[in-house]
């Protein structure tokens, strides 16, 4: 949720007494993308922004795209108990490791995840971190992906057959366009 | 459109209504028959098509849950996905990539050529490719193949370019940007491609052949189609002659209903199609109905398939255009010399990059994975299609357990890879490599295959009734009004895309069916 958005939707009484009852942090971090958070707890939050950034990490990426993959898991947990139950018993046993899975250094942390990484919650966070990550169009801007092309009337005019670094086939293998 | 009385039992009952069933709709309302076809999913359109991977595909995929076993990497990968085909009217015409390739003269005789292989259960097809050709030249005009009637070739996109070069300098000859039925030019009421890229999708543009927009449209338009969606056929029931009396269905309230019928045609697909055959076992027919020669749910077969992509130093965007831009077939030819029997095709294809970060390595992760992920718009790719052989032992089986929301057993869908598939596979991703390396790649990708969608063998045409479930007109060795109306049909995989095969054995089976009523045979 952006600032104006949270703005908004604090000035709901029952929203608001929800959100300080389940002890959510109250002030989203609006330069970061940091999510308002239902059910997920800070640590929580912030332990699975760390894990999602080492399982795809794109060091070109800012933290909002992973925030928003957090926003879809705490989502995730909101609708299905069995979900946020997985979730928090993954984190326990994460942060059971010695130190905390967020004090680590960002190599430790990719190895504490590898010996994970068949458990189910890891399963469950690289399967939406997967959707979601990919399925975003601020990440595909950074990656190099145009997406959706019907509303600009497909690539036809838009570059389908711009490549130059290789000479063009001969007609009889690819007619132009009609 | 007509409603036919559930007792009307002068309607012939399709269950399907993809490239076989469909098509064969169409075709015998053209000729006057009363048609009732059954649809397991909604209707969409070009208007609800999102240019969405993950979207389209919860909105079109068949995703009631399946199970799966056997060696091949699809259950480890997907397990519970074996097939991305489609729930949908139209059903997989919708996701298909357009690709219309006739099979070679010695792909029907695939005993003949390959024999001798140990584990193979080959036959020949009780059907030459001269019987077909006719048929394959109606299928052609109808769906507006390129390359064909005239039809010129689609134009190559950026994927196409890269495949070219590399192909020719990698010592290919036979490269060009295939048969498509894509509309290269306005036809039949549709319009010229927009290369839009979303080929899997749904075509937005509907450049793309789908029943959904053609035949079914056609048919509906003779008065005679009885299109029910949201409709599950869960048993074809029999009469004491041991005939098929009609279908009991799931509507979309879930409330069971059935419907009479003077024939009944199967078309839904290579999994659905065995199961719903195993599940209408009765007293008369324990093992299911048209299955007294236990091949029902056999011979399953998926094409070799994987994909090669390539990395270049300088951008492709494979993304923009047609899936399947273009074409090598030098492999394609029968040569045992390679190693194994049988050939392959080496086909582009792209995935948008939710899909390139889903399938280009299952469940990889970490900076290796991203690495990859981040040469995505320097990235050309290819399918491998190429012909696996049946086994009997690659099976679609009823679950022992588990049940699906009918209440009825959901299906197994085993699968070994021969060695011979094996073999093919690992001299396919050399190629492929090659083709890359000739022009220049930094990196390759050996990826391997997606969840099915070219699912084939299951009720398969055989001459002698101990080899197979049907005959050279896709009717039921054991039951004469029961047909098999889709890929189930096939003998052998051969390399080749299969719908125009589908589509084309649909319109000699209408022919057929309306030759047999008329001559009250059936």
């Amino acid at each position: 949720m952006r600032r104006r958005e949270f703005l908004k939707a604090g000035a709901l009484v029952v929203a608001g007494t929800a959100a300080a009852a389940s002890g959510v942090a109250t002030i989203a971090d609006a330069a970061a993308g940091k999510p308002e958070l239902t059910t997920l707890r800070p640590h929580q939050g912030e332990t699975l922004l760390a894990m999602t950034r080492r399982i795809f990490p794109h060091k070109q990426l800012d933290d909002a795209p992973y925030w928003n993959v957090v926003r879809d898991i705490d989502t995730a947990a909101k609708s299905d108990s069995s979900v946020a139950k997985l979730i928090a018993e993954g984190i326990e046993s994460l942060d059971a490791q010695g130190r905390r899975f967020i004090e680590l250094a960002e190599k430790e942390q990719t190895i504490a995840l590898k010996r994970i990484e068949t458990t189910a919650f890891f399963q469950k966070v690289r399967s939406i971190e997967l959707q979601t990550l990919y399925s975003d169009p601020s990440v595909w801007k950074v990656l190099g992906y145009q997406g959706p092309a019907y509303k600009y009337g497909g690539y036809i005019h838009r570059g389908f057959d711009d490549l130059a670094w290789l000479p063009n086939p001969p007609e009889s293998a690819s007619p132009k366009p009609a | 459109m007509p409603r036919y009385d559930a007792n009307d039992d002068s309607v012939v009952l399709i269950v399907g209504s993809g490239a076989g069933g469909g098509t064969l709709a169409n075709e015998l309302c053209r000729k006057g028959l009363k048609v009732v076809l059954l649809e397991a999913g909604q209707r969409q359109s070009p208007a609800t098509f999102r240019n969405e991977e993950w979207f389209a595909f919860n909105q079109l995929a068949w995703l009631d849950k399946r199970t799966t076993s056997g060696t091949w990497r699809i259950a480890k990968d997907f397990p519970n996905l074996p097939a991305w085909i489609c729930k949908t009217v139209g059903g997989t015409t919708v996701h298909w990539a357009g690709a219309s390739l006739r099979l070679q003269e010695h792909e029907f005789q695939a005993r003949t050529h390959y024999s001798g292989i140990t584990g193979a259960n080959l036959i020949d097809w009780p059907l030459t490719l001269a019987e077909l050709e006719p048929y394959y030249a109606k299928a052609e005009n109808k769906m507006g193949v390129t390359r064909t009637n005239d039809i010129p070739g689609l134009p190559g996109n950026n994927n196409f370019k890269v495949m070219y070069n590399g192909a020719i300098r990698a010592g290919y000859k036979t490269v060009h940007t295939g048969r498509m039925a894509i509309n290269s030019r306005p036809r039949d009421g549709r319009s010229a491609c927009w290369q839009l890229g979303f080929c899997f999708q749904g075509c937005k543009s509907g450049a793309k052949w789908s029943t959904l927009y053609t035949e079914i449209p056609a048919a509906e338009a003779t008065g005679k189609l009885d299109l029910r969606t949201e409709s599950m056929a869960l048993q074809i029931q029999h009469d004491d002659r041991g005939r098929a009396t009609g279908v009991l269905y799931a509507d979309k309230d879930g409330n069971h209903q059935f419907q009479k019928s003077r024939i009944v045609c199967v078309a839904a697909n290579s999994i659905e199609t065995p199961r719903l055959l195993l599940n209408s076992h009765s007293t008369m027919f324990p093992h299911g109905l048209a299955n007294s020669s236990g091949q029902v749910g056999r011979n399953y077969m998926r094409h070799t398939t994987g994909s090669v992509f390539g990395v270049f130093k300088q951008p492709v965007h494979m993304y923009r255009g047609t899936v399947m831009a273009g074409i090598i077939q030098d492999e394609a030819r029968y040569d045992p010399s390679r190693g194994f029997a049988g050939g392959f095709e080496l086909e582009t294809i792209s995935l948008g990059l939710p899909f390139a970060a889903a399938f280009l390595n299952p469940g990889a992760w970490g900076e290796d994975y991203t690495n990859l992920l981040e040469g995505y718009p320097n990235m050309a790719g290819m399918w491998i299609v190429g012909e696996d052989l049946p086994q009997e032992t690659n099976a679609v089986t009823l679950h022992p357990s588990e049940k699906d929301q009918y209440g009825l057993p959901i299906p197994n869908v085993h699968y070994d890879d021969h060695p011979n598939d094996l073999a093919m596979r690992t001299y396919a991703f050399k190629r492929g490599a090659a083709v890359y390396d000739a022009v220049g790649a930094t990196r390759t990708v050996e990826v391997p295959p997606y969840p099915s969608t070219h699912n084939l063998g299951t009720c398969r045409q055989s001459a002698k009734a101990s080899d197979g479930v049907c005959n050279k007109w896709g009717q039921t060795h054991d039951v004469k009004n029961l047909f098999i109306s889709d890929g189930s049909q096939f003998s052998s995989s051969a390399a080749e895309n299969p719908t125009l095969t589908i589509v084309s054995l649909a319109i000699r089976q209408a022919d057929y069916i309306a030759d047999q009523c008329s001559k009250r045979e059936l």
